[in-house]
C-alpha cells in the first residue's frame, strides 16, 4: 500500500541544471532556407566545398520525411519556428581563456566544469559548446605536443580542412536519416578530435553541450579520427535550462578506427527532460555511427540517457575490418512522461568481427523506454559473433518497457546470442533492504545502479561515478 | 503463571495485537512480552500467523495492526518505518532471505552496518575499517570471503543464505532478533554453525525470539520460553520441555487448548 507512492515521490528529483545564463546572444532570424543556411556558412567563414554539403543535404531533406517507425509520441515539430543559429556576443578573436565572457566561464562553473588555467579538471581536456559555438578548448597545447587535434569543428574547418573534406560525412552521409540530413545542412558547432598513427591520447576528451536559448536549436557535429594503432577515450556531457516549449537538438557523430585504433565515446545525456506533466524538455534526435575501417579497430559506445522529453538515438558501428570490435553498453532511465528509444546497430561485414551489446533500461512514472537494435551478419561476416543483452526495470506500475531486436543474418558461420529480461524493483526487496535499516530511497538507488553496474563498469572511471550519482539524484526525493 | 518479578525493563512488549492484509485477519490478539537475556520459542502450524507476526515486529507495509501496541523498549513502534525499527536495533532473520541482483553483498553489509552505527553514534565505517569487522565476525559463521563480493543472496544456497542473516545479525547487534525459521534448510553441520553463531552474538542484554516447527533447533538452542501459535492467538506457553511434548504429540494435541481457553 505504501510503497507504489514512495516510489512515484522517490522518483521526483527537481533539476539542477535549468537555470537560463543572461547573456547578449547574436540569433537569426527563425526558419530554414537556403538563404538561412548561406548566412550560417558565411558567419562561420566556410570554404565553398562546405556550403555545397550543406545545401545538397538541405535539398535532400525537403525530399525526406520525419520517421515515424520509432515507439515515440510527440507533437510536430515546425521546423521553420526554430532558430538555426545562435551565438554569446564577444569579442571577435579570443586569444585565451581569461578573455571569455565570465558570464560563460561562470555557467561551466555551475555546470561542475570549470575552464579556466587555475581550475580546470585535471587530466581531462573539454570542448565547452554553448549553443551554437564553441566557446573554448583546454588543454590544446599538452595535446599538440603528442600530435592530438582537439578542437572546435569550425576551426577544424579553418585549420585542417583536408581532414574534414576527406572524412565528413563519410560515416553518417547527409542522406542517412531526416535528422541526419537535417544536421548536415545547418550544423553549427561540435568537437573535432584526430588521433595521429601510434599516439596513445595522454588524457580524456570531453565535450560538455549547453544549450542556452529556449527558442534555437542545437545541431552540433562531432568527428572523431583514430588513425593506426592510436586510442582515445572521449566523453560528452550535455545540460539545458528549463523552458515550457520543447527545444530540439539533432546531432551527428562520426567515428572514424583505423587499423588497431581504438576510440572509446562515454556520453551522460542530462538534457531538461520536461516536467512532471511532460512539458518543455528536449526533443534529442540523434545519429551517432562509428566505422572500424581497419584490422582489429575498435569502438566502443557507452551512454548514460537520463534526461530529454525524447529521446531517438541508435549509436551504432559497422565493422568492416577483419577482426574489428563493436561495443554498445547502455543504461537509459526514463521518468514521468518522457519517452526513450534507443539502441543500437551492429553492422558486421568484415570477417571475424565481435560485437556485444548490454543495454538496461530503467522506467519510472508514466514513461516508456523503448530498446531497438539492429545485429545484421553480411554475406563476408563469417566466424562473426555477437552477443547481445537487454534488460529492463519498472518502477512503479504506471511505466512501460519494449525490447525490438531486429535479427539479420546472410552469414551461416556466424553466432548471434540475444538475451532479454524484465524486473521490476519489489517490495520484498524493498522490504528486505529496509530491515537493515537502509533507508527507502538509498535502497531505491542501490537496486538501480547494482542493476546497471555492467554498464557502469565500462565508463571512464571519473565518469562511472557522476553516473553514479546522477541516477542516484534522478532518483531522490522526499519520502513518505 | 510465568511472569515473575524482573530486574530490568522488557525489551519488547506486544499487547493484545490485531493484524491485518487485504483486509484479511491473521493477527487475533497477540500478548508477548520478551525481557533481556531471554529466548523465546514460537511454535505452530504453517498459517498460524507466526512469519506475519515476525514480519509486523519489522514493519512490514503488507500488513496493517488494526488493534494494540507493539513497544520496543517502552517505545510504541506502530507508526515507524522499517529502516528506523532496525536502526535501533530490531533484527528479523528472514526464512527466505531475498535475492538482490548487482549489489555487492559487502557494500550492502557496509551500508546496513553504518545506518545502525549512525543510530548508536558510533563512527561509521570506512571501506578498510569495515573489511576488518566483517572478517572477524565472517569467523562467527565459518563463511568464506569470497561471499562477500557475490551479489546479496544471489545464487547462495539455502545454507548459505541462512548464515548471511546471521552474518548480518553480528554486524547489526541487534537488541532483539526474531529468526524465522533460520533452521529450515539447513543440514546438520549447518544448523549447528547457525545455532553456535546465534549464541555467541546473543547476551544478557538481548531477546531473541526463535520461530520453528523443529525440536532440533531447540536443542541447540534451549528456549526460556515456548509458545504455541494456532489462528493468530498464542494458545500455550511453557517452558522448554512444552517443545518436547508437542515434538510427541504433535499440532492436534494443541487444537484442544483453544476450545479450553
Amino acid at each position: 500500500m505504501v510503497n507504489e507512492n514512495l516510489v512515484k515521490d522517490v522518483v521526483k528529483e527537481p533539476y539542477k541544471y535549468g537555470f537560463v545564463t543572461d547573456i547578449e546572444t547574436e540569433k537569426i532570424e527563425k526558419g530554414l532556407n537556403e538563404d538561412i543556411i548561406k548566412l550560417i556558412s558565411q558567419k562561420k567563414e566556410e570554404p565553398k566545398f562546405l556550403l555545397d554539403f550543406r545545401l545538397k543535404a538541405f535539398k535532400k531533406w525537403q525530399k525526406m520525411k520525419e520517421p515515424d517507425w520509432a515507439a515515440l509520441g510527440y507533437k510536430k515539430i515546425d521546423y521553420q519556428d526554430i532558430i538555426y543559429y545562435s551565438a554569446p556576443k564577444q569579442k571577435e578573436k579570443i586569444s585565451s581563456l581569461d578573455e571569455v565572457d565570465p558570464k560563460l566561464l561562470e555557467t561551466f562553473n555551475k555546470l561542475g566544469i570549470p575552464l579556466t588555467e587555475q581550475k580546470k579538471l585535471t587530466n581531462v581536456a573539454v570542448d565547452a559548446v554553448f549553443d551554437s559555438v564553441s566557446i573554448a578548448t583546454t588543454f590544446r597545447e599538452e595535446l599538440a605536443e603528442h600530435g592530438v587535434i582537439f578542437c572546435s569543428i569550425s576551426e577544424a574547418v579553418k585549420n585542417h580542412s583536408d581532414l574534414i573534406e576527406k572524412y565528413l560525412g563519410t560515416v553518417v552521409p547527409a542522406s542517412d536519416n531526416y535528422f541526419a540530413a537535417l544536421n548536415s545542412a545547418v550544423f553549427s558547432d561540435g568537437s573535432f578530435v584526430y588521433i595521429p598513427k601510434g599516439v596513445t591520447c595522454p588524457m580524456d576528451l570531453s565535450s560538455y553541450f549547453r544549450i542556452n536559448s529556449g527558442d534555437s536549436g542545437q545541431f552540433e557535429r562531432t568527428l572523431i579520427i583514430a588513425e593506426e594503432s592510436s586510442s582515445v577515450s572521449y566523453l560528452e556531457g550535455c545540460t539545458a535550462p528549463m523552458f515550457d516549449t520543447n527545444t530540439l537538438h539533432a546531432a551527428v557523430v562520426e567515428l572514424i578506427a583505423l587499423d588497431e585504433a581504438s576510440i572509446k565515446y562515454s556520453t551522460v545525456q542530462n538534457w531538461y527532460a520536461g516536467d512532471e506533466e511532460g512539458v518543455g524538455g528536449i526533443f534529442n534526435f540523434v545519429t551517432k555511427r562509428g566505422k572500424c575501417l581497419g584490422k582489429r579497430s575498435k569502438i566502443s559506445w557507452s551512454q548514460v540517457e537520463t534526461g530529454s522529453a525524447i529521446t531517438w538515438k541508435y549509436p551504432s558501428c559497422l565493422l568492416l575490418g577483419e577482426e574489428s570490435v563493436g561495443e554498445f553498453y547502455s543504461v537509459a532511465l526514463t521518468n514521468n512522461l518522457q519517452q526513450a528509444d534507443t539502441g543500437t546497430k551492429m553492422i558486421h561485414i568484415g570477417p571475424k568481427t565481435k560485437s556485444t551489446i548490454v543495454s538496461k533500461g530503467i522506467s519510472a512514472g508514466n514513461s516508456k523506454n523503448s530498446y531497438r537494435g539492429l545485429v545484421k551478419m553480411g554475406t563476408k561476416a563469417t566466424g562473426s559473433r555477437n552477443y547481445s543483452q537487454c534488460d529492463s526495470m519498472l518502477i512503479g506500475d504506471q511505466a512501460s518497457a519494449n525490447t525490438f531486436p531486429y535479427i539479420k543474418s546472410q552469414q551461416p558461420n556466424s553466432e548471434i546470442e540475444h538475451e532479454a529480461s524484465t524486473c521490476r524493483i519489489s517490495e520484498d526487496q524493498l522490504f528486505y533492504l529496509q530491515s537493515r535499516g537502509i533507508e527507502f530511497e538509498e535502497a531505491v538507488s542501490m537496486m538501480v545502479s547494482g542493476f546497471c553496474r555492467d554498464v557502469f563498469n565500462q565508463l571512464p572511471m571519473e565518469f562511472a561515478a557522476e553516473a553514479d550519482k546522477l541516477l542516484a539524484l534522478k532518483l531522490e526525493g522526499s519520502v513518505g | 503463571m510465568q511472569i515473575k518479578m524482573k530486574e530490568s525493563d522488557p525489551i519488547l512488549e506486544i499487547e493484545n495485537l490485531f493484524a491485518s492484509t487485504d483486509n484479511l485477519p491473521i493477527l487475533k490478539g497477540v500478548s508477548l512480552t520478551v525481557y533481556p537475556g531471554e529466548i523465546h520459542a514460537i511454535m505452530g502450524r504453517n498459517g498460524c500467523g507466526k512469519s506475519t507476526l515476525s514480519k509486523i515486529i519489522a514493519g512490514h507495509p503488507s500488513y496493517n495492526v488494526t488493534n494494540g501496541d507493539i513497544k520496543f523498549l517502552g517505545e510504541n513502534i506502530n507508526s515507524l518505518e522499517p529502516e528506523e525499527r532496525a536502526q535501533s536495533g530490531i533484527f528479523l532473520g528472514f526464512q527466505y532471505p531475498i535475492e538482490i541482483p548487482g549489489v555487492s553483498n559487502l557494500e550492502f553489509l557496509r551500508v546496513s552496518t553504518n545506518a545502525r552505527r549512525k543510530f548508536l553514534n558510533k563512527e561509521e565505517l570506512d571501506t578498510f575499517d569495515f573489511e576488518e569487522l566483517v572478517k572477524e565476525k565472517l569467523e562467527i559463521v565459518k563463511m568464506d570471503h569470497a561471499f562477500l563480493s557475490r551479489s546479496v543472496n544471489q545464487g547462495f544456497s539455502g545454507g548459505e543464505k541462512k548464515r548471511n542473516e546471521i552474518l548480518q545479525m553480528a554486524l547489526l547487534e541487534p537488541k532483539i532478533a526474531i529468526l524465522d525459521e533460520t533452521d529450515s534448510g539447513l543440514d546438520i553441520d549447518a544448523l549447528r554453525i547457525v545455532a553456535s553463531g546465534i549464541k555467541k552474538i546473543s547476551n544478557a542484554q538481548t531477546g531473541i525470539i526463535l520461530i520453528t516447527h523443529y525440536q532440533r533447533l531447540l536443542d541447540e538452542i534451549e528456549p526460556n520460553y515456548v509458545h504455541v501459535m494456532s489462528d493468530g492467538q498464542i494458545i500455550k506457553t511453557g517452558e522448554s520441555d512444552l517443545a518436547l511434548e508437542l515434538e510427541k504429540k504433535g499440532y492436534e494435541w494443541t487444537d484442544n487448548f483453544l476450545k479450553e481457553t
